[in-house]
């Protein structure tokens, strides 16, 4: 019981990370941005490398990093690093230990093989230098980290390193980008509901990935494509949205999907996607263009979830089935959520990640 | 010596009143021995205690010497009992935690009469030598009762009285034990009166009563 | 059929009342006082989980600094990937009682109490989070703090009473401190860390064992169960005797009923169920007294563990539904003990053997033989325990095998002692007396080892606490030396005191501290000034020579005896009280009733050291005459609180107040075991009464009076009593010399010398007679009302 507790208490202090707290039945708290804090617009332009670090003006924000790897025996993982940040009211904190602390930040870790799925998690409090993302670039929890390895003219993150580490395993991984910035929506603003909600979202979907994994069976080389996603937002969901279903998809062509699907309680998908040329022109689609339907499915942590799917996107040509590397790669963290690689077949091959949440 | 005039007592009981003896006289003189024979439940043992200031009449007088005992308080009668009457029931007459030898001696000291060489002889007289050191629970019925016998005794009282002293007792081992008693109570010359249901026993002794219904016949 | 022998059965309890208000009495005392004391053990270990709980300050280990933890250092060693979190921990007063405050990150720390106050409300974390922060309390906590100028609280139940858990940022607010007191460290770390020794300087520490709390307490506990199965015991002594009479009256009728057909096997069903029915009819009335006993005993308790060990339990109990049940259950086995062997002889019983009387409770010249062998055996073991015994658990097995030893030679020396006396008896009655009252111990011998070990207990506990008390009233008087003692509110009010002090007084010495690690436990160390205030008067238990010259240089310091004796601590030992400061250790001083390490130093060197420690609280030498008038006057023109100035005899006596407090529990269990013991002397009496009779009536129609009688019968059971207090002597001498030389060092870390008090043992003499007095008055009274028809029966014919 008392083992519980501090999770129990970060999944109240954290309640507006808009991924896990759908899935907590919190639905209903990002619905309705705080008059504290500050909404996404539409028209306001993105500016890099400023938009790179945190607004601590909005609720919620992540770095969100997933790849798909392979070793040179061709066995295929996963590999995720995710760091959340959660406003408890606007504004940067002091440095030090003012006493009014004002963001909280958590960590996501994890590795994903054919046969475990191997995570962790870690929590700080701001101000104190426990967790952040300053310039130049590097976002931190305790000694995760995401640092920037680019060139002093080229954008941050075209090249970074990436580690994490928990009790059973490691990863230190760096990432170089060959392809440019890609914003989703309307120039980086990106509708959520029917009602309105939306949020600041781009990513770098092209990175090329090598280095190490430490799993409990030694070191492994790897190599493989990775996929940054930056969001951040104050009211992101609508209050009737249970979960949502959310693709990154590398295909074999050089083209790319970024699609997500926000379940309805009367059973519907809100969707959206983004088609990403290989030279990274994009291509943004509303709501129904993205067709997404559960196909079989699999007991995970005591939930059924549907850890196949069919995605189609028509306007495209695309109708691809996707598969997981690991039906149960469960994310048992304070907001628990399904992530894991997936493989693409259909009329486009590729490899990609999936997160489903809200699943109870 | 012991006068008794019209005893009566009345026990009461669950379903009323239960007279036990309806008008008791007799007088028993020194030296004289009396049998007191009747049914069971015809009030020998209740007469017997009555005789031996054991329990109080409800009427009628009592005299020993001429002086009256049925109106002695109980202090009196503890003290009449202590210096001049000897008893000796069926059974468990003895003090259970005391010697043999303390036994014999016990009422005489109490009494303030202890006399070692008659005590001695009155052992040997017992066939008690060398048991002296014994507890009651080591002997065999029939030395219990002569070392009760002894007791009654020891203290040379003016009346002896006995209860059926032999019932508890086979009969070769019972007419041994009433031959001492009635040997050593002829020696002492005290007053003897014997509750008995033995027509034999009651022969040998200078006179006999019987009681039946309460009264004397 | 069973009905119908059930009815015969129990009407053989209609006419012998007494009888079975004797067995549901002892029934229900025997699980009174057990589950009563199991009531108030519970109730400490919940609040000793609690205060575990609080943090997993019991299994983690610490990483400490002796100045403290700096954030930075934390902060290195998080971003290292070490998986440590901050405490900030201190106490504070508030609402006039001492607070806790255990300030922790929510969102590092290991599995915490308290925090499920939290979850789920996104407002309340903001709050904890930020100014003015929460306190988390318990209920009887925030009751006691009130309205004082503290945080909002919220109530956490399972936070451990007298402490607040709270934010670290809040908790370094209210304790006005900079550093984290330690970092705990997580069981589990991730792989491939580097070395803690590349990231920070602290000292890493696994939690000492015999500084836990619950360990420490535990010797109290065992002392309060060892009371408990003592009155158990006792009880069932009762209840033994009892069921034993009843099944010996009952022989015929058992007969009877096997005669006319009832199986044994139904017999003995029926027979136990009854006891069954008893024993969970007296089991619920005994609860309902145990719970109440347990209510009563329960402040005294808390005030015992607060002020021997500074460990907070709730003054209230709790209604526990396991703890009825286990307690009617100990109840229930309690009663099958004590009649299993009347029920052993039930179904051994022939069916057509003859009614004979038999002295149920008389043993045998073997079994005499077989208890002193026992006896020396058991007494043995417990001299060689103390010689080679370590430990609390060797401690305490030591003194149960010396209380039983002694239970057990108890009938081989009163048959002793009584065969003894046999010369100095006068007259046929007195050698009768003696005599008789050897014959009774057997069947006596149970309910007077009730009473040995009740006496023994009271003796033993009573010069333990004399000892302590005396001890302790003498420390004092050396510790409050001074005639005023002075805390100012603030540095100008204190100014004021130096002054007005200088002018009114003889000397006014100031009284500060720091509080620091010491040897890895949080206490103080106390500046203090070169005054015969200390020179004269501290109770000083060993030293090197010119302690006071050293100490007052700054070149040496001494340390109380918690902390001497808990790290094994030598004379010229090196004690660390800052970063690179270092001091040998010249002295120790006794320091009761201070849980926490304490050390003291030259006021100048401390102050060299930490310069900022406000000096609010001085030491004011006056004479004694004008005290008051001293006190009134610095009042006024320092301008002081009426609490400012306090006398030392007030405090003297509110120790005094705190000390009785703290055994008033011991004494009432005292009590209770003795009334216990005196119950089952007179049940033993009244079950022997009846047995008693063939033995009485040769006696009376000797000529002896029955009012003599009962008179001697008195005398005899006072008599038996009087011997056993005089064996009790030696025992319970024994067993306090085992509490102070063994158990007190173990549990307290204080050694105390013995103190007799023989004044006492008189009193006790005088308990025991009255006790035992009391008993057998009313077996007594019955004997000389009985009617002369009564006592003729035992020679009835018909027997």
């Amino acid at each position: 019981m008392i083992a519980s507790v501090p999770a129990a208490i970060l999944s109240a202090a954290l309640a507006a990370v808009p991924a896990a707290v759908l899935a907590q039945g919190y639905a209903g708290l990002g619905a309705e941005a705080d008059g504290d804090f500050a909404v996404p617009q539409q028209g306001a332009a993105l500016a890099f490398p400023g938009d790179h670090l945190p607004h601590p003006d909005y609720r919620i924000e992540w770095w969100y990093l997933t790849a798909a790897l392979s070793a040179a025996d061709g066995t295929r993982y996963g590999v995720q690093w995710t760091l959340f940040r959660s406003a408890l009211r606007p504004g940067s904190d002091t440095p030090g230990l003012p006493g009014d602390t004002r963001q909280v930040w958590m960590g996501h870790a994890a590795v994903t093989t054919p046969d475990a799925h191997l995570f962790d998690e870690r929590l700080a409090r701001g101000g104190v230098g426990q967790a952040g993302v300053t310039e130049p670039f590097e976002a931190w929890i305790d000694d995760w980290t995401m640092r920037s390895t680019a060139p002093a003219d080229a954008d941050p993150l075209d090249a970074i390193t990436l580690t994490a580490r928990g009790n059973r395993f490691a990863y230190d991984l760096a990432l170089e980008a060959t392809g440019p910035l890609v914003l989703h929506g309307d120039a980086g603003f990106s509708v959520k509901s029917p009602a309105g909600q939306a949020s600041y979202y781009y990513s770098q979907p092209f990175y090329d990935v090598s280095g190490t994994l430490t799993l409990p069976e030694g070191d492994i080389e790897v190599t493989g494509s990775g996929w940054l996603d930056r969001e951040w937002s104050s009211q992101p969901l609508s209050g009737d949205q249970e979960g949502w279903d959310w693709f990154s998809l590398s295909f074999e062509s050089g083209a790319k999907l970024m699609g997500f699907g926000l379940r309805e309680s009367d059973g519907g998908h809100f969707t959206s996607a983004t088609w990403i040329a290989p030279d990274g022109t994009e291509t943004a689609y509303g709501d129904g263009a993205l067709r997404l339907t559960p196909g079989a499915t699999a007991e995970v942590a005591g939930r059924t979830i549907p850890v196949e799917w069919r995605v189609e996107l028509p306007d495209e040509g695309l109708d691809v089935t996707t598969t997981p590397l690991n039906p149960q790669a469960w994310m048992g963290t304070t907001f628990s959520y399904w992530e894991g690689p997936i493989a693409i077949s259909g009329s486009h091959d590729g490899h990609g990640y999936l997160e489903m949440t809200g699943y109870e | 010596m012991l006068d008794a005039h019209d005893l009566r007592k009345t026990y009461q009981t669950g379903d009323g009143s239960l007279t036990v003896l309806d008008g008791v006289s007799l007088s028993v003189a020194r030296g004289e021995s009396v049998a007191l024979t009747g049914e069971s439940g015809s009030g020998k043992s209740t007469l017997l205690h009555l005789l031996g200031c054991l329990d109080t009449p409800d009427g009628g007088r009592l005299s020993l010497d001429g002086s009256r005992i049925d109106d002695l308080d109980d202090a009196g009668r503890a003290r009449l009992r202590r210096d001049r009457i000897g008893v000796v029931f069926q059974s468990l007459n003895l003090i259970p935690s005391l010697t043999v030898a303390q036994n014999l001696a016990f009422q005489a000291r109490l009494a303030g009469r202890h006399d070692p060489d008659w005590q001695e002889r009155l052992t040997r007289r017992l066939g008690l030598d060398g048991l002296g050191q014994r507890f009651p629970e080591q002997l065999s019925g029939g030395q219990q009762q002569r070392v009760a016998i002894g007791r009654a005794i020891a203290n040379r009282p003016d009346l002896v009285l006995a209860d059926e002293p032999t019932g508890n007792l086979d009969e070769t081992t019972a007419a041994r034990v009433r031959d001492l008693l009635l040997e050593l109570v002829d020696e002492t010359g005290a007053a003897f009166l014997m509750v008995t249901h033995s027509d034999v026993l009651a022969a040998r002794l200078s006179r006999r009563l019987h009681l039946s219904g309460g009264r004397l016949a | 059929m069973t009905r119908t022998a059930l009815m015969a059965l129990l009407s053989h309890w209609r006419r012998h009342k007494l009888q079975l208000a004797t067995l549901l009495t002892g029934l229900a005392l025997a699980t009174a006082l057990w589950s009563g004391v199991q009531a108030i053990n519970a109730e400490a270990r919940r609040s000793y989980d609690r205060a575990a709980a609080t943090l997993g300050q019991d299994v983690l280990d610490r990483l400490t600094a002796p100045e403290g933890v700096t954030l930075d250092q934390f902060v290195a060693l998080r971003r290292a990937g070490w998986q440590v979190s901050p405490v900030i921990e201190g106490r504070i007063r508030a609402g006039g009682t001492p607070l806790r405050i255990l300030g922790i990150d929510p969102l590092t720390a290991p599995p915490q109490a308290g925090l499920t106050a939290l979850a789920g409300d996104n407002d309340i974390i903001g709050d904890f989070l930020s100014t003015p922060g929460l306190l988390l309390v318990a209920p009887e906590t925030a009751a006691q703090i009130g309205d004082a100028d503290l945080p909002p609280t919220r109530i956490a139940p399972d936070v451990a009473p007298g402490t607040a858990v709270t934010d670290l940022a809040t908790a370094r607010r209210l304790l006005e401190r900079q550093r984290l007191s330690y970092l705990l460290v997580a069981s589990e770390q991730p792989l491939g860390l580097p070395p803690l020794s590349d990231i920070a300087e602290l000292d890493r520490r696994t939690p000492d064992e015999s500084t836990d709390l619950s360990e420490l307490t535990d010797s109290f506990h065992l002392n309060l169960t060892a009371f408990g199965l003592l009155s158990f015991a006792v009880g069932l002594f009762i209840v033994q005797s009892a069921i034993g009479l009843a099944f010996e009256q009952r022989r015929q009728s058992f007969r009877t009923l096997r005669a006319l057909g009832l199986s044994l096997r139904r017999l003995m069903v029926l027979l136990t169920a009854e006891l069954a029915v008893f024993a969970l009819l007296a089991g619920i009335a005994g609860l309902a007294l145990g719970y109440g006993i347990a209510a009563a005993l329960l402040p005294g308790v808390a005030g015992t563990l607060r002020g021997l060990y500074g460990a907070s339990v709730a003054g209230t109990l709790a209604f526990d539904p396991a703890w009825a049940a286990a307690g009617l259950g100990i109840t229930l086995a309690g009663t099958a003990l004590a009649g299993a062997q009347a029920l052993w002889r039930v179904a051994r019983m022939p069916l057509l053997a003859p009614a004979q009387p038999r002295a149920w409770a008389m043993a045998s010249a073997r079994t005499l033989t077989a208890q002193a062998g026992g006896a020396v055996a058991l007494l043995l073991t417990s001299a060689v325990l103390v010689w080679v015994g370590e430990g609390l658990i060797a401690a305490f097995a030591c003194l149960g095998a010396l209380l039983l030893g002694a239970a057990l030679a108890l009938p081989p020396l009163l048959i002793g002692a009584l065969r003894i006396a046999r010369p100095l008896a006068r007259g046929p009655v007195g050698e009768w007396l003696l005599a008789d009252g050897r014959q009774q111990v057997p069947a006596l011998s149970l309910a007077l080892m009730a009473l040995l070990l009740a006496l023994s207990a009271n003796v033993g506990v009573g010069t333990m606490v004399g000892s302590f008390r005396t001890t302790f009233t003498a420390w004092l008087d050396q510790r409050l030396a001074a005639e005023l003692y002075v805390t100012a509110p603030d540095e100008a009010a204190a100014a004021r005191v130096r002054a007005a002090g200088d002018e009114l007084a003889d000397a006014v010495v100031p009284i500060w501290s720091v509080d620091v690690d010491l040897r890895g436990r949080p206490g103080s160390v106390y500046g203090i000034a070169d005054d015969p205030l200390y020179r004269d008067n501290w109770p000083i238990l060993e030293a090197l020579p010119e302690v006071w010259d050293r100490v007052a240089a700054g070149t040496g310091a001494i340390v109380n005896e918690q902390l001497f004796r808990g790290t094994d601590m030598t004379l010229g030992a090196p004690l660390r009280m800052a970063e690179g400061w270092e001091v040998p250790v010249v002295g120790v001083y006794s320091d009761y009733g201070n849980p926490a390490p304490q050390a003291m130093i030259g006021s100048d060197a401390l102050s060299r050291r930490y310069p900022d420690v406000p000096r609010l609280r001085f030491a004011v030498r006056t004479d004694p005459d004008q005290a008051a008038e001293v006190a009134a006057q610095l009042r006024e023109r320092a301008r002081l609180p009426d609490q400012g100035v306090v006398n030392q005899s007030e405090v003297k006596a509110l120790s005094l107040r705190v000390f009785e407090q703290t055994f008033l529990v011991t004494g009432a269990l005292n009590v209770l075991t003795l009334g216990v013991a005196g119950i089952a002397v007179l049940t033993s009496l009244l079950t022997l009464s009846g047995l008693r009779l063939p033995q009485l009536a040769p006696l009376w129609a000797l000529g002896m009076r029955p009012r003599t009688l009962a008179a001697l019968e008195v005398a005899r059971t006072c008599l038996l009593a009087l011997l056993t207090w005089a064996l009790s002597l030696p025992v319970g001498l024994a067993l306090a010399w085992v509490l102070l030389a063994k158990v007190n060092v173990e549990a307290f870390g204080w050694r105390l010398p013995m103190h007799l008090f023989p004044a006492q043992w008189i009193g006790l003499a005088g308990a025991a007679l009255l006790a035992a007095g009391l008993a057998c008055l009313w077996p007594a009274i019955r004997l000389t009302r009985l009617p002369p028809s009564r006592l003729l029966r035992v020679f009835a014919h018909d027997r």
